[in-house]
């Protein structure tokens, strides 16, 4: 079977231009490690981690803007590094807050000149225009000149752009990064239409959007320092965790680390802090329902109040907290966005 | 369902990605009327400074013309250096130039069309300083040996836009210092090209070695061609300087197709063709 996209082994390490002796390999960098997938036709991939987990650097290497430190990387059938010029009329690729084109150029006339560097002619490429921006809701910007576009539309056409040269694989880099919840909705929209549109298309999408990745994706991946954690579907990965009682537990603000003295609690697999406006919530992960109580136990002798307590459905993010110990918003050192 | 579109390759390609990297020059660049100010008259008051100085020297007429017609290429050579040498950077901080990479075109069809664009742009700038520069200073220009002249122009303009596309590529690996480098080059270059007066006054070695910039041997060649007395101030014989021009087109534009694929391995390399995200 020929993959959409396949990787084995793949590495990749940045080191430093000048390496000093002193600081060794301490300098060296290591933002892949031993990646391997397997991407289906037709399937819509999502790579779930948060920033500087190696997503951004798996993409650059899939569309031959990075080459490999280790091991391959094929894509439409042909490898990334030594048939870059086979890979590349078959791929297209979108960056979330990307500012490219001219802003002089109008929309129209800034997808006619991406239109025109994969060859596709003049008038393949204004009928296709006129379509792709009717379907993201920007007809009425055509002739709008793109410095003068709210990101949001900058981002569609950002988004028409990649779709314009009929790629088999398009590779989505977070693409909704910075976006109102109308142009993300837009946006993810279109996505699914192009995918459902032909069984044959490939879409790789990286977010740190858990609920993004839970919408839109057949498959995902986990991602962290470099490495694989799981892949599978969403629901297969959230199954994971129906065994096990997810609790969040809402009190007045508490210090981070009252997460550590309820992990300490036998039965608690999980806990991570997340500090809200004026509140903190903790969010458990239980081998068992019944212990909770002791969970409630241990935070009365700490003297915490209790507001509110929860019983939930596990989510992407409880996969991720389960296996990196952490929530995705703690890894990367800010509050979550969306 | 969207029906699947047909792509052309090759020569065909190239040409299309060519016309399409031009446009923006042309087409973008033209639609904000600041140039006229910026490029057209701020040059111009230079270029009066050098005309008021000779003529309170009681200098030859000629060295009027000389001044214009060196005001006129110095609008090429802003163009080569900050639209051409500079510009593969700047592609690279907006997200372009990873987006050129991976577009299945060559990326010669881009440096061209940019070169190609440059061109047009810089040509209106340099006649508007030209009929600025004649109406201001009574200056008048021969048209007889007007093959020669195109074809000392397209030379000219070949080997200088070859130099930009060379640069372009090494810059590139430079980054934010490209700005400074670019700085750097500009007064030693109105200097080294006799910009306004004759090159030949340098000295023959002097400017024998300021001749590796396309500059000077063109501007002198034009300068020839176009001015009355200006056979008797130039370097050497048109023919010769058509020659080196010759030679330097050659030269640059090999080093440019060489020094382009050098510099996408390194980059691809390295991981140096995206913006740089903090």
């Amino acid at each position: 079977m020929q993959f959409a996209v396949e990787t084995e082994h793949l590495g990749r390490v940045y080191r430093p231009k000048r390496a000093s002796k002193d600081r060794g390999d301490a300098a060296v960098r290591v933002a892949l490690d031993d990646v391997n997938l397997q991407l289906p036709r037709g399937e819509l991939f999502g790579l779930l981690g948060p920033n500087g987990a190696g997503k951004t650097t798996l993409i650059k290497i899939l569309t031959t803007l990075l080459s490999p430190s280790t091991g391959s990387a094929r894509v439409a059938g042909y490898d990334v590094a030594r048939e870059p010029e086979r890979v590349r009329p078959r791929i297209n690729m979108v960056s979330g807050g990307e500012a490219s084109g001219y802003g002089l150029l109008t929309v129209r006339e800034n997808l006619w000149m991406f239109g025109q560097f994969y060859g596709l002619s003049s008038a393949d490429t204004n009928g296709r225009i006129t379509e792709l921006v009717d379907v993201v809701n920007m007809s009425d910007r055509l002739n709008t000149k793109s410095y003068e576009l709210s990101t949001g539309l900058r981002q569609k056409m950002n988004i028409v752009r990649g779709y314009l040269s009929d790629p088999d694989v398009v590779f989505l880099d977070e693409p909704t990064l910075g976006l109102d919840v109308a142009a993300s909705r837009d946006v993810r929209g279109f996505i699914r239409r192009w995918m459902d549109e032909d069984p044959g298309r490939t879409t790789v999408l990286t977010t740190h959007y858990m609920a993004e990745a839970d919408d839109l994706c057949d498959r995902v991946a986990i991602i962290n320092g470099g490495r694989l954690l799981a892949c599978d579907s969403p629901s297969a990965l959230k199954r994971r965790l129906r065994q096990d009682a997810i609790f969040e537990i809402e009190t007045p603000p508490i210090d981070a680390t009252m997460a550590g003295h309820v992990s300490l609690v036998a039965g608690v697999r999980k806990a991570a802090h997340r500090d809200g406006d004026g509140f903190a919530t903790l969010e458990l992960i239980l081998e068992a329902e019944h212990v909770i109580g002791e969970v409630l136990a241990c935070l009365q002798r700490q003297n915490v109040q209790l507001v509110k307590l929860t019983k939930r459905e596990p989510t992407l993010e409880d996969v991720f907290v389960d296996l990196v110990g952490r929530r995705m918003a703690e890894v990367e050192g800010v509050a979550p966005s969306q | 369902m969207l029906p699947r579109l047909s792509k052309a390759t090759g020569w065909q390609l190239f040409v299309r990605a060519t016309l399409a990297r031009m446009y923006p020059r042309v087409i973008g660049a033209n639609r904000e009327r600041t140039w006229v100010f910026f490029e057209v008259l701020l040059p111009c008051l230079s270029l009066t400074a050098y005309v008021l100085v000779y003529r309170s020297l009681h200098a030859p007429p000629a060295l009027v013309s000389f001044v214009v017609v060196g005001g006129a290429m110095g609008a090429f050579w802003a163009n080569v250096m900050w639209a051409m040498a500079n510009q593969l950077y700047w592609e690279k901080e907006t997200g372009n130039l990873a987006l050129y990479i991976i577009a299945p075109m060559s990326m010669m069809a881009v440096l061209l069309g940019m070169a190609l664009g440059g061109m047009f742009n810089a040509a209106t700038r340099a006649l508007a300083i030209v009929v600025v520069g004649a109406l201001l200073f009574d200056v008048r220009f021969s048209t007889a040996h007007l093959p020669m002249l195109v074809l000392t122009c397209v030379l000219t303009m070949t080997a200088l836009y070859g130099m930009g596309m060379l640069f372009a590529s090494l810059f590139l690996l430079f980054g934010r210092e490209t700005w400074h480098l670019v700085n750097l080059a500009q007064e030693p270059v109105h200097l080294c090209a006799g910009m306004y007066f004759p090159v030949k006054s340098l000295g023959v070695w002097v400017a024998a070695a300021a001749s590796v910039i396309p500059l000077t041997l063109g501007l002198d060649a034009i300068r020839q061609l176009t001015i009355a007395d200006g056979p008797t101030l130039g370097l050497m014989a048109v023919p010769w300087e058509l020659l080196g021009l010759g030679f330097l087109v050659a030269i640059f534009l090999s080093s440019a197709r060489f020094m382009l694929r050098h510099m996408e391995r390194l980059a691809i390399a390295e991981g140096r063709l995206t913006q740089s995200r903090s």
